[in-house]
């Protein structure tokens, strides 16, 4: 598929802040499953863009300001042609061991309920315990907005029953990684059927599974990434992989706002063409 | 019976003096009578009055408090010190090779060398650093190995302390008052200095500097700030080295730069001398909340515009899980065989270890991999009944989180006792080691830890312990 993206991030402050760093994760990279076409980073304001790349082969562009700003957007657009897969991530130059992947990290800590809802699983051989992870996930934790902050622990998600995508996957991860088998953590954009514009951009979980590889698995929506899921960035959990991570000097009174667009480019050219 | 430093044996202090201590045997029968123990109140008088307070390595729990010092040095012979040098160069030279290779190739996972998954799962571990290299290629910048003695030619490496080891201060601070407190001692004796610790440290951290930083880089001391309880040694060596001290909210990072606030505007920074863990060095890497950091000072350091030392992640070196491969681990890396010797370790992750270790428990110490500071160890001769059973039902619950090591019979040294009185007290030593492109080097003496209680094996300040001089004679 042809899938197009625009995602603006617009940080405001009600007092300017002085400078602005920000570790930016917006970019995805080529793959044999997805060919990035036509990609650029783009500010409203003066700043000093850096490429670079992580030891997760996520690429990182790192942001300075160079006057004081009162409102900062971060735009990224372009087109990403992408094939099915059936969830597998092609084989790519992986820096890091699956094993780095066993880690906990303070987001996805093996609790007691993580402990207790993964040994269910444990007797299924890994791919087949993925599965059933994942559908037991979309069944137990109810999708909603609003509940969950980025701070709430995979056990605590799963306690209360209820979060976003980013939520999902760290239960995942963490029951995962539970049963010995290494996870990762992966924000990217989903083409959706309902609409074209979304809230916040989405992120799911990879499993390494031996004689596989790498397997994506989505337990917001209970399903296998296919041809409409762009992958940008990986991580041990959303931290890793988060869209923007910054700080500002001197500015007060942050608030922020996602404005993003994911659409099938060829629909909308036959759209053009009729 | 322990080996004691003076008398070669751990009975009252009488007519055999081992060489080392000849002179001081000499100055101590010469001396009129409570000569020792009037010394040894005006050390304290002094130590008050400059309020040197501190914990050593125990950090965040600890409240300041003043650790005693003991007036009696600890002297160690030229032919003694130089097998020790040789092995603490040998043995922090691997471990630079280690993590340059964990970090890189991973040649000794692949090898076979210790477990990946024991590595890679480490927390030590960081994989932010996989593929970097450090400017100048060095990690482990400063050391502090701490090591025990058993006899005459044994000696054993505790730990490797490769994060932010701190005591360096009081090695500078105990010499200063035996200078003061005994100079016609000094006059006889030949004791290498340990003074030029500053420079030599100085040197080392100007050689690790990025390439690019030119003849006179610009070195700072970045420190928790004054709730840390080791504040006084970082404020004291930023003295000492002529740097400037700072917090991570005195620098910035700037397109890929490090920078200082200063009254004339910004100052380059290329070499940070951190007092910080990892955890929390950068809140746009590592910990969100963590207001002691540098935001963006991992891209800078990724960047290769910045030393810092000790480079980030080189705690997977001294956990001590990776410890009990270490000869191992020379051997790879150097082709030689260790001079130092490591304790023999069970890791009660191997379940025959944990067997032997649950059923020798009254005889061993038990510790955690990841603790320090002497906190949540249990020495079996030492402990009840009931702390036995308490620990046998963690080490149950979780063995991979222990190890268990023989009680070993540490070397005494003469110390001032409550009555006033010389008696065997039990020490350990931490040299430190500097590591920079133009070699390795050993400062001549370190920190010595002296268990105060009669038949202590705990030297921990935090447990009652103090500190002495230590002396290493250039004949």
């Amino acid at each position: 598929m042809r899938i197009q993206i625009d995602h603006a991030t617009t940080y405001a402050y009600d007092r300017a802040a002085r400078f602005i760093i920000q570790r930016l994760r917006l970019t995805p990279r080529s793959s044999e499953a997805q060919q990035v076409r036509n990609w650029s980073v783009e500010t409203d304001v003066d700043a000093r863009l850096r490429r670079s790349e992580d030891a997760f082969g996520n690429i990182v562009h790192t942001l300075y300001t160079e006057q004081p700003t009162q409102g900062l957007t971060v735009r990224v657009t372009g087109e990403v042609i992408t094939s099915d897969t059936g969830g597998v991530v092609p084989p790519d130059q992986e820096t890091l061991s699956p094993l780095v992947f066993l880690r906990d990290t303070p987001l996805t800590r093996p609790e007691k309920l993580i402990s207790v809802f993964a040994s269910e699983f444990s007797a299924h051989p890994p791919l087949d315990r993925m599965h059933r992870l994942m559908a037991a996930i979309h069944g137990s934790v109810a999708f909603e907005v609003g509940v969950t902050t980025p701070t709430h622990t995979a056990g605590e998600v799963l306690a209360l029953g209820r979060g976003v995508c980013q939520d999902h996957a760290h239960v995942f991860i963490a029951c995962a990684r539970q049963t010995g088998v290494p996870a990762r953590y992966v924000s990217g954009h989903l083409l959706r059927r309902d609409t074209e514009d979304q809230e916040a951009a989405h992120a799911w979980a990879e499993a390494w599974i031996e004689g596989l590889g790498w397997v994506g698995f989505d337990p917001a929506n209970g399903v296998c990434p296919t041809d409409r899921y762009v992958r940008v960035a990986t991580g041990l959990d959303y931290l890793g992989a988060a869209p923007v991570r910054g700080a500002s000097y001197g500015g007060g009174g942050e608030s922020l706002a996602v404005r993003l667009s994911v659409r099938d480019a060829d629909v909308q050219q036959r759209q053009q063409q009729a | 019976m322990a080996f004691d430093e003076m008398s070669g044996e751990a009975s009252a202090y009488g007519t055999h003096v081992r060489e080392s201590y000849r002179g001081l045997a000499r100055w101590l029968a010469e001396a009129p009578e409570g000569l020792l123990q009037a010394r040894s109140r005006q050390a304290e008088l002094f130590f008050r009055r400059m309020g040197i307070t501190f914990a050593v390595y125990g950090d965040a729990e600890s409240s300041e408090r003043l650790i005693p010092f003991d007036v009696a040095p600890r002297i160690i012979g030229a032919a003694e010190w130089a097998g020790l040098e040789a092995g603490l160069i040998q043995r922090v030279a691997a471990i630079n090779l280690f993590l340059a290779d964990i970090y890189g190739p991973q040649e000794c996972l692949k090898a076979g060398v210790l477990p990946a998954e024991l590595v890679l799962t480490n927390p030590h571990y960081c994989p932010e650093m996989q593929g970097q290299r450090p400017p100048r290629g060095i990690w482990v910048q400063i050391a502090g190995v701490d090591l025990v003695r058993t006899g005459e030619d044994d000696f054993y490496v505790l730990e490797d302390n490769c994060r932010t080891p701190s005591g360096v201060s009081y090695m500078l601070e105990n010499r200063e008052m035996m200078m003061r407190l005994f100079p016609d001692l000094f006059a006889d004796y030949p004791v290498r200095p340990v003074e030029t610790y500053a420079d030599m440290l100085l040197a080392s951290l100007r050689a690790c500097a990025p390439e690019a930083a030119g003849a006179d880089p610009t070195i700072v001391v970045l420190t928790p700030g004054p709730f840390n309880s080791a504040y006084y040694e970082h404020s004291f060596l930023a003295d000492k080295l002529g740097v400037e001290l700072v917090e991570g909210r005195d620098l910035f990072v700037d397109d890929g730069k490090v920078f200082m606030r200063t009254t004339e505007g910004r100052q380059r920074v290329d070499v940070v001398y951190r007092r910080i863990d990892d955890d929390f060095l950068d809140p746009l890497t590592f910990r969100p909340d963590s207001a002691l950091g540098v935001p963006g000072l991992m891209a800078a350091y990724q960047a290769g515009a910045v030393t810092l030392a000790n480079a980030v992640g080189t705690g997977v070196a001294d956990d001590k899980a990776v410890y009990t491969y270490m000869p191992e681990i020379i051997r790879f890396f150097t082709g030689e065989e260790p001079i130092l010797n490591n304790v023999p370790t069970w890791r009660c992750r191997e379940p025959e270890a944990l067997k032997y270790t649950l059923a020798h428990l009254e005889e061993l110490v038990v510790k955690e991999v990841g603790g320090s500071g002497g906190y949540g160890m249990l020495v079996g001769p030492a402990a009840s009944k009931s702390e036995i059973e308490t620990f046998r039902r963690r080490l149950i619950d979780d063995p991979d989180e222990f190890i268990a090591q023989p009680t070993l019979a540490l070397s005494t040294a003469p110390t001032l006792d409550r009555n006033g009185e010389l008696a065997p007290r039990h020490v350990d030593l931490r040299p430190f080691v500097l590591s920079s492109p133009e070699g390795v080097k050993v400062a001549p003496g370190g920190l010595t830890r002296v268990a105060l209680k009669e038949g202590s094996l705990v030297v921990n300040s935090s447990q009652g312990g103090g500190t002495k001089d230590t002396w290493v004679l250039d004949v």
